[in-house]
């Protein structure tokens, strides 16, 4: 449990890591709250010839709303301070009202959001959460102007997203919330605070006709990466919402996911948890009066 | 009902913690004193083995085989050798012809030698995690860069994983059925009672392999004296505990060492519960490494390598059949069982399954048993004992089978126990079976009674309604809060009524009786019929108080301070404090000023050690014997030297001599020549045994197969209690180690014989939002008769009836207690694939209409 020798940069410049990044790419691992790597280093998981620690860069400490009116999650914030945010709350209620699922709490004292979405374990709650808010991923290369990539075009593979070697995520972006958007999270783990064996982020709004609109469903644990229950979606797109569309857009999330077998949990497992706690999320969606129940 | 009397608890909080008080005979034994170990252990001031530091230590890492049956071809470690810090690797060919096997420590027999391990894995590998050699460097990290090189050409074998089918091949050439051992038990005319029967129901059971995860992993260092490398001077290890005596014995031998050369130090401990402690590949690894190099290694296990590396435990299965006559009597028993053993017998040799066959009877007559138990060898960790071995699992199995009859003859369960326990006039009640070679006769115990009382403390009787959404949940509280009389614990020690504050803070009901957790989210949605609600027992006896004996050194040093030594390790239960007690009350002081020691070989000759539930009994009781004899020494000389008779003489508060008409000493002036010093050991040919009765109330959520424990009741009687607050904790810690092995621990492997749980992310152990309230009583009937204190062990009755109870309950909710098989842990997907083969079993209405399980 210790980890193989490594070489240790801890730059203050955004420039500095890029730098850094262009030179030494695939032998080199981001250290941001280290509750990933630090596990995966000491368990020699990975042995990464260099560390660049990113916390003396001040710059990706920031978070706050953008000038579009929407949120933005710096690389080095961690969990604790969205969680502990009023402001955040209030501007992100379907993402606060997951945070306290993520893990435990000096795990999240630490862990940032940036961390948790490189990283990408396919149970990991922000997966879902960017991609039931449409978030943009800023990212960052040296000798390249920054680029934003969508979030559902993020995860690439198991444990892979549109990060490459040089690259850095340097900011989460969350749009505006859109008023009177109804939302619901849910997850299923043995344990509190265990990687989930099937968890769901969702949102929608309800129009004027009183059918449903903008549906996102970003769900976790039930595949390679997070992944948009599309077929769902399409199952509650302009109906009226109630509690057998829900349970309808229920049964297309069992057809529609792909899970693993693993240690955890069978594959056919997962697929009915998913089912249940998209049922589960959505009434609670629907049960909300608007923005304020957050 | 006088014993749910509300206790005195503030009252009895004040004088238990704990100012000098008067004088009184037994003033100290039944009180909930603080613990002597706390100060040191809750201030980081304790010396754990990680915290030795020798000048000159090197530091060492085990290459483990990555696979699970496999011929070693060749092991090569030169580019190992050349890794920076390296100091030695040492494999089987540098240690050749020292690698003998670790020997049986209980009930030895030679049948077993063939099976036994050895320290390093010779020619070839039977199980993920087997010792292959040994790393030393300059520092930790060093080894483990140097143990990364070493090369290890495996030729694969076919991989055993399963005891219960055919074998693809066998672990050793000479035994091709890969059997072990078979172990019999039996008494009675098995087949004239089953021909006998009016009904036989029957049962197949499976338990999990499941093992302790103490706190603090296992750990050595090893420090020889200079010239040991050469065979001169002695070798100390820091880190061995519970049977310290033994180890040293094993070491000595397998070293070829005379055993007076050979110090073994038992440091503070963080958990044990039965893995911890016995003699294993690295007791011997880690010191013959330090005297091949004559320089201090230390090895420190990491969580990693705990969990393949340490004894796995609890992996039976269970083929029952119980004969009822008409009147539901128990008329016989039949038990198949199949013992998973793992790769090799380790130092329990067949205990466990030994324990299994003879414990399953439990509490209640019958005319006839006869059990069969299959050893079997699989390519996996090796198995020993855990908390309340073999019998969490034969307790858990008979008590699903008797409530599967009770199902079945339509006669309550309650009931059902209740006409088959043994009752208390016929103890002592021989039980017909044996275990660790010696007959099975309980001593003492109102099982009835028992069984009475928990019903009434849990409210079993007035079960828990179906879901009806939200109002199950308040029904189960109400029944638990409102009704039935609540739990303020209570324990009866001697003749003062002592309470015990029974988890307070642990009051996270919240989450369990609206159905949302107690940190504020929630499970899922109550919707109607979503949530069942449902509640079993299981009735006990647990062996405790293992001989064959414990000794007690006891003396006053120069300050008149009391210092008493012994053989026995603390292992975090509070042994320093019960044996304080019972030092003190001998001897007529308080048990603050009291040293007691343990754990190094130094201190007495003779141990034997901490398990078993022994160590209150055992050492204890020896404790017991040598400070009375020492206090008769100090009476005498304080008698001469004062000129009054012994009889006329007290020994009071500051150590304080007092004779008639104002003449006294002190006992330092009495400690001043040498001579009051006093070893005695005590020796006990039979266990006594304790008894209880386990109730658990869980809510299942069927969509999810989620288990949630809302509560467990234990009403229990370990003879005389020494301290009522620290029975409470081994109460509530066993309960909690009995939840994880109910619905969460599983050691898994896949078929390949690969280990799945090598990490907590998959080895799943319950946190404190996953153990629920606990409830629990001292019947306080039945002190043990075969003991001057009248004490019994008290560390295994928590676990003991988890299982049983926790299955029990969720057959309850799901009203598919007539199934014919179950098993344990009741993990989330087992449950619900059993949801979804019986999906409605009970709407409430039919389950109003009589279609539950009967009380």
């Amino acid at each position: 449990m210790k980890p193989a020798p490594f070489a240790y940069r801890d730059p203050d410049s955004v420039d500095e890591v890029l730098a850094l990044l262009a030179e030494h790419g695939d032998d080199a691992k981001l250290l941001a709250g280290g509750q990933s790597l630090g596990p995966m280093l000491n368990m020699r998981v990975v042995s990464p010839e260099f560390i660049v620690d990113l916390n003396r860069v001040k710059a990706l400490s920031r978070r706050g709303t953008s000038a579009d009116g929407g949120f933005a999650i710096g690389a080095l914030v961690r969990q604790a301070e969205l969680e502990d945010d009023p402001a955040f709350a209030v501007a992100q209620p379907l993402a606060a009202a997951a945070l306290p699922w993520i893990a435990h709490r000096p795990i999240r004292n630490r862990g940032t959001v940036a961390g948790s979405l490189v990283h990408a374990d396919p149970a990991a709650e922000w997966g879902g959460i960017i991609l039931a808010l449409d978030a943009r991923l800023a990212i960052r290369r040296a000798g390249a102007p920054p680029r934003e990539v969508e979030a559902e075009n993020f995860f690439t593979g198991i444990l892979e997203t549109a990060v490459e070697a040089e690259d850095l995520l340097a900011e989460i972006r969350l749009p505006p919330w859109p008023d009177g958007a109804r939302w619901g999270f849910r997850e299923f783990a043995r344990r509190r605070g265990d990687f989930a064996l099937a968890g769901v982020a969702c949102r929608f709004e309800v129009d004027g006709a009183g059918r449903c609109r903008s549906v996102r469903i970003g769900l976790v644990g039930v595949g390679d990466t997070a992944v948009r229950a599309r077929l769902a979606e399409s199952v509650l797109e302009g109906e009226p919402p109630g509690a057998e569309l829900f349970a309808a857009a229920a049964a297309a999330v069992g057809k529609e996911v792909e899970p693993l077998d693993d240690g955890h949990a069978s594959a056919a497992y997962r697929r009915h948890l998913a089912e249940v706690v998209v049922a589960d999320a959505l009434a609670e969606a629907w049960e909300q009066d608007g923005r304020d129940e957050g | 009902m006088d014993r749910m009397e509300t206790p005195p608890l503030a009252k009895e909080r004040t004088d238990g913690h704990d100012e000098p008080s008067p004088v009184s005979p037994r003033r100290l034994v039944g009180r909930s004193v603080r613990r002597l170990e706390d100060p040191r252990r809750l201030r980081g001031e304790g010396t754990y083995v990680d915290d030795v530091h020798v000048p000159g230590m090197l530091h060492a890492t085990v290459v483990r085989s990555p696979r699970a049956h496999a011929r070693i071809r060749s092991i090569d470690a030169t580019e190992a050798k050349a890794a920076p810090g390296i100091v030695a690797i040492l494999g089987a060919r540098e240690l050749g012809g020292d690698l003998r096997p670790i020997p049986v420590r209980l009930v030895p027999d030679e049948r077993l030698l063939r099976y036994l391990q050895r320290p390093l894995a010779t020619n070839r590998v039977r199980y993920v995690g087997e010792p292959v050699a040994l790393v030393v460097a300059r520092s930790r990290a060093a080894a483990e860069d140097a143990a990364e090189r070493v090369e290890v050409d495996y030729e694969p074998l076919p991989p055993v994983t399963d005891a219960s089918s055919a074998p693809p091949a066998p672990l050793f050439d000479h035994t091709p059925d890969n059997l072990a051992s078979l172990i019999e038990e039996a008494f009675g005319n098995i087949d004239a009672a089953f021909a006998r029967a009016e009904r036989v129901v029957r049962l197949a059971f499976r338990t999990g392999r499941h093992s302790a995860v103490p706190m603090e992993t296992r750990g050595l260092v090893a420090v020889p004296d200079r010239g040991a490398a050469e065979g001169r001077g002695r070798l100390t290890v820091w880190g061995p505990t519970k049977v310290t005596h033994f180890n040293r014995s094993v070491l000595a031998a397998m070293l070829g060492w005379p055993e007076h050369r050979i110090r073994l130090v038992e440091p503070d401990v963080g958990g044990g519960f039965g893995a911890r402690g016995e003699f294993y590949p690295e007791d011997f690894l880690v010191p013959c490494a330090a005297l091949r190099l004559g320089r201090p290694v230390k090895w420190i296990e990491d969580r990693v390598e705990h969990l393949s590396a340490i004894n796995h435990s609890r992996e039976q299965r269970y083929e029952l059949a119980l004969a009822l006559d008409s009147d539901g009597r128990f008329l016989g028993l039949r038990a198949e069982i199949v013992n998973d053993m793992g790769a090799y017998l380790r130092t329990h040799g067949t205990v466990v399954p030994g324990l299994s066959a003879g414990m399953l009877p439990g509490p209640y007559e019958m005319q006839a048993y006869r059990c069969r138990v299959r050893c079997v060898l699989t390519n996996k960790t090796p198995t020993g004992t855990y908390r309340a071995p073999g019998r969490f699992e034969c307790n858990a199995a008979r008590e699903r089978l008797i409530d599967r009859a009770a199902r079945l003859t339509g006669i309550g369960r309650m009931d059902l126990r209740m006409r088959n326990l043994v009752r208390p006039e016929r103890m002592p009640f021989a039980r017909g079976t044996s275990i660790l070679g010696e007959e099975v006769v309980y001593d003492s115990g109102d099982y009835p009674a028992a069984l009475a009382e928990a019903v009434a403390l849990s409210g079993f009787r007035m079960s828990v309604p179906d879901a009806v959404p939200g109002a199950g949940a308040r029904a189960g509280a109400g029944s638990a809060s409102g009704d039935a009389p609540e739990a303020r614990p209570e324990s009866r020690a001697g003749s003062a009524a002592n309470a015990v504050p029974v988890a307070p803070a642990r009051e996270s009901g919240a989450r369990a009786e609206s159905g949302t957790r107690s940190d504020g989210g929630s499970y899922g949605r109550e919707e109607p019929g979503r949530y069942r609600y449902g509640m079993g027992l299981a009735c006990f006896v647990e062996k405790t108080g293992t001989g064959p004996f414990e000794g007690a050194r006891a003396f006053l040093d120069r300050s008149g301070a009391l210092v008493v030594a012994t053989g026995a390790a603390d292992l975090g239960q509070g042994l320093e404090t019960c044996l304080a007690q019972i030092a003190g009350d001998a001897l007529g002081v308080d048990h603050a000023g009291i040293t007691v020691r343990h754990g190094d070989t130094d201190l007495i000759p003779h141990g034997v050690g901490s398990f078993a539930s022994r160590g209150t009994v055992m050492a204890g009781n020896a404790v017991h014997e040598a400070v009375s004899e020492l206090r008769t020494r100090v009476l005498e000389r304080a008698a001469a030297r004062l000129g009054v008779p012994p009889g006329d003489l007290a020994i009071g508060p500051g150590g304080l001599v007092r004779g008639t008409g104002g003449r006294s000493c002190t006992l330092a002036e009495l400690a001043a020549e040498p001579g009051l010093e006093m070893v005695r050991y005590f020796r006990c040919e039979q266990m006594a045994y304790s008894h209880g009765v386990t109730v658990a109330r869980v809510k299942v959520d069927t969509a999810t197969g989620l288990v949630v424990p809302e509560r467990i009741w234990l009403l229990y009687d370990v003879g005389r209690v020494v301290n009522p607050s620290i029975v409470a904790g081994q109460i509530e810690g066993g309960v909690a180690q009995g939840i994880g092995g109910s619905l969460l621990e599983e050691l898994r492997y896949d078929d390949t014989g690969q280990f799945l749980s090598g990490s907590f992310m998959d080895y799943v152990l319950p946190g404190t939002t996953d153990v629920p309230t606990i409830l629990h009583r001292d019947l306080g009937r039945s002190p043990s008769p075969r003991n001057p204190l009248g004490v019994k062990g008290a560390g295994e009755v928590g676990i003991a009836g988890v299982g049983g109870a926790v299955a029990n309950a969720v057959a309850d909710a799901l009203a598919d207690a007539e199934r014919e098989d179950d098993e344990l842990p009741l993990t989330p997907e087992r449950v619900w694939k059993r949801v979804r083969c019986n999906p409605s079993p009970q709407t409430p209405a039919a389950a109003a209409a009589g279609g539950r399980n009967p009380v």
